[in-house]
């Protein structure tokens, strides 16, 4: 690995993935506990229709995106927030229509072809040094966002109503939430691809969950767990010569799965009793 | 005499196009210790909610302390039914309760040292205080819910709604509980959505039938008069047997 470090691309590779896993660490902790994986998956995939939109009308590629993304998160957002037994369906038919609307461009455009592949996937080894400010740049734009507003954040993703009662603008802060999580996603995902997103945002969240006592410890344990998955990742595609993103995500979820038996050992040494124990309870006070 | 707490004018609403309250109007006095009672699906949760400002009626009118609903809303403590929702959040009973902090006027403030005071003397009260530091998920049901009812009490409301809050809390626990309730009664006004009309004649001070349309009833006991006025409270059917049987029951019993 020390070795490979005498190569720009790598160094460059090691930052993105790190950068990449901070943001998702944050990101994702939201994600996973106002369980939207879906939305956002449906923020990723959409967002190629900002990519199609940015070649065929030739604007910068990241303004089309971003905006593309922004717009058709929000529709996602009011979505959920009115329809919410159907909000799982609608999304994915933007989902896909986002899709198709961007390749179709793309197919309108006279003489440039974009590789699906690299979209999916990404091109972590080819990182320019200017994305690395920006992402840079956006990791401390939200970090400072998600300190401002924790309280309230926090508050809306445990208890909705409550958070209501309280004043705390709900709609407002979801919007807020979904804006942070689109930029968030269209940033990453042109580094290391929209698999890759998915992956960082949900899997390191998952494992940690179990272990901490706040949002806050998630987001740290999240953002430590994916740079220590992207480090091990970015080693193995090096030494066996594998595709960077495909090989980051194969040891995270390796890990999730390692995970799942040692939480088991982990609630029981700690309670004395396995994590299921608490459902058999609860059934048999209700029966009485 | 003092203004109502909560004035409801002829309110009505739907789900979808089902109607659930019927032309509702109720005038809460401070002071008072109400029982809502009706079947399930009769509109009790329903009503906590419009008052709550979590819903807004189709037709009629509703006041909190003579303010709009939205903006009184931070004056009620509210202990809502299910208390299972989100259970693996990783979140320790002491920020559960400190939600109840959460203000309009002070959204951005950080927690004070006197706001964890406030905290920790809700939790106590509910003899939680060696649970203060534990994650949510690994508190019993019945652990939450006094949790959630330390949430409510250290909002300082006006107004308590609880909507059933002892369903999870054993038989002990539910003597102490609404002896809670009743020394809290002494500044605070309660609403509480009961089933269990013991309680209700010991401990209430009024009771209200809610099945679609609101009956009130400004006194406790159990009598006659009451059960048919229980009937009454239905539009097409009768509050369920059950009920009606537990309540002659235990009307002697407390009467006992």
């Amino acid at each position: 690995m020390i070795e490979a470090m005498q190569f720009e691309f790598m160094r460059n590779a090691l930052m993105a993935g790190l950068l990449a896993s901070i943001i998702c660490g944050i990101m994702g902790t939201f994600v996973v506990v106002n369980r939207i994986v879906f939305l956002s998956g449906g923020i990723a995939h959409a967002a190629y229709g900002g990519i199609g939109l940015a070649f065929y009308f030739g604007w910068p590629f990241l303004l089309g995106t971003i905006g593309f993304s922004l717009a058709s998160a929000m529709l996602m957002a009011a979505i959920t927030l009115t329809a919410k037994h159907r909000a799982d369906s609608i999304i994915g038919v933007i989902w896909a229509l986002g899709m198709a609307f961007g390749i179709i461009l793309m197919d309108l455009t006279p003489g440039y072809n974009v590789d699906l592949m690299s979209y999916l996937f990404g091109s972590i080894l080819s990182v320019p040094r200017s994305d690395l400010w920006i992402m840079a740049g956006l990791g401390l734009l939200i970090t400072a966002l998600v300190a401002l507003y924790y309280q309230n954040l926090l508050a809306m993703s445990y208890d909705e109503e409550f958070a209501k009662i309280r004043g705390v603008p709900v709609k407002t802060l979801y919007f807020l939430l979904i804006g942070m999580l689109a930029v968030a996603i269209v940033l990453v995902i042109q580094v290391v691809g929209l698999i890759l997103v998915i992956a960082l945002l949900t899997i390191p969240p998952l494992i940690m969950e179990k272990y901490v006592k706040s949002l806050f410890q998630m987001m740290i344990g999240s953002s430590i767990a994916g740079s220590l998955f992207t480090i091990i990742g970015l080693w193995l595609s090096y030494t066996c010569n594998l595709t960077s993103g495909a090989s980051i995500i194969m040891v995270s979820g390796i890990a999730y799965f390692i995970s799942l038996p040692v939480n088991r050992i982990f609630m029981i040494s700690k309670n004395g009793y396995k994590p299921d124990a608490g459902k058999i309870e609860k059934i048999s006070s209700r029966s009485l | 005499m003092n203004p109502p707490i909560v004035e409801m004018k002829n309110v009505s609403f739907a789900y979808s196009g089902q109607p659930v309250l019927q032309d509702v109007s109720i005038n809460v006095q401070p002071g008072d210790f109400i029982a809502l009672i009706g079947p399930n699906g009769g509109g009790k949760t329903t009503l906590l909610k419009l008052i709550l400002g979590l819903l807004k009626p189709n037709r009629g009118t509703i006041r909190v302390m003579g303010e709009a609903t939205q903006k009184a809303s931070h004056h009620i403590g509210y202990v809502p039914q299910n208390v299972n929702i989100n259970q693996n959040f990783p979140i320790t009973a002491m920020d559960v309760v400190m939600m109840g902090k959460l203000e309009p006027g002070r959204r951005w403030k950080r927690p004070t040292a006197s706001d964890r005071e406030d905290a920790m003397a809700a939790i106590d009260r509910m003899e939680m205080a060696p649970f203060a530091g534990r994650r949510i998920a690994d508190l019993s049901g019945g652990q939450r819910q006094r949790i959630f009812i330390a949430r409510a009490l250290v909002t300082k409301p006006q107004l308590l709604l609880l909507d059933e809050p002892t369903a999870s809390i054993d038989t002990k626990g539910q003597t102490d509980f609404y002896k809670l309730l009743k020394e809290l009664n002494k500044d605070i006004t309660i609403l509480v959505v009961s089933h269990d009309l013991l309680v209700i004649s010991t401990y209430a001070k009024s009771m209200a039938c809610m099945n679609r349309r609101l009956h009130y009833h400004n006194h406790n006991e159990i009598t006659g008069d009451m059960l048919k006025s229980m009937y009454a409270c239905t539009v097409e059917e009768v509050c369920p047997v059950e009920l009606i049987a537990q309540g002659s029951h235990s009307s002697r019993a407390a009467n006992e």
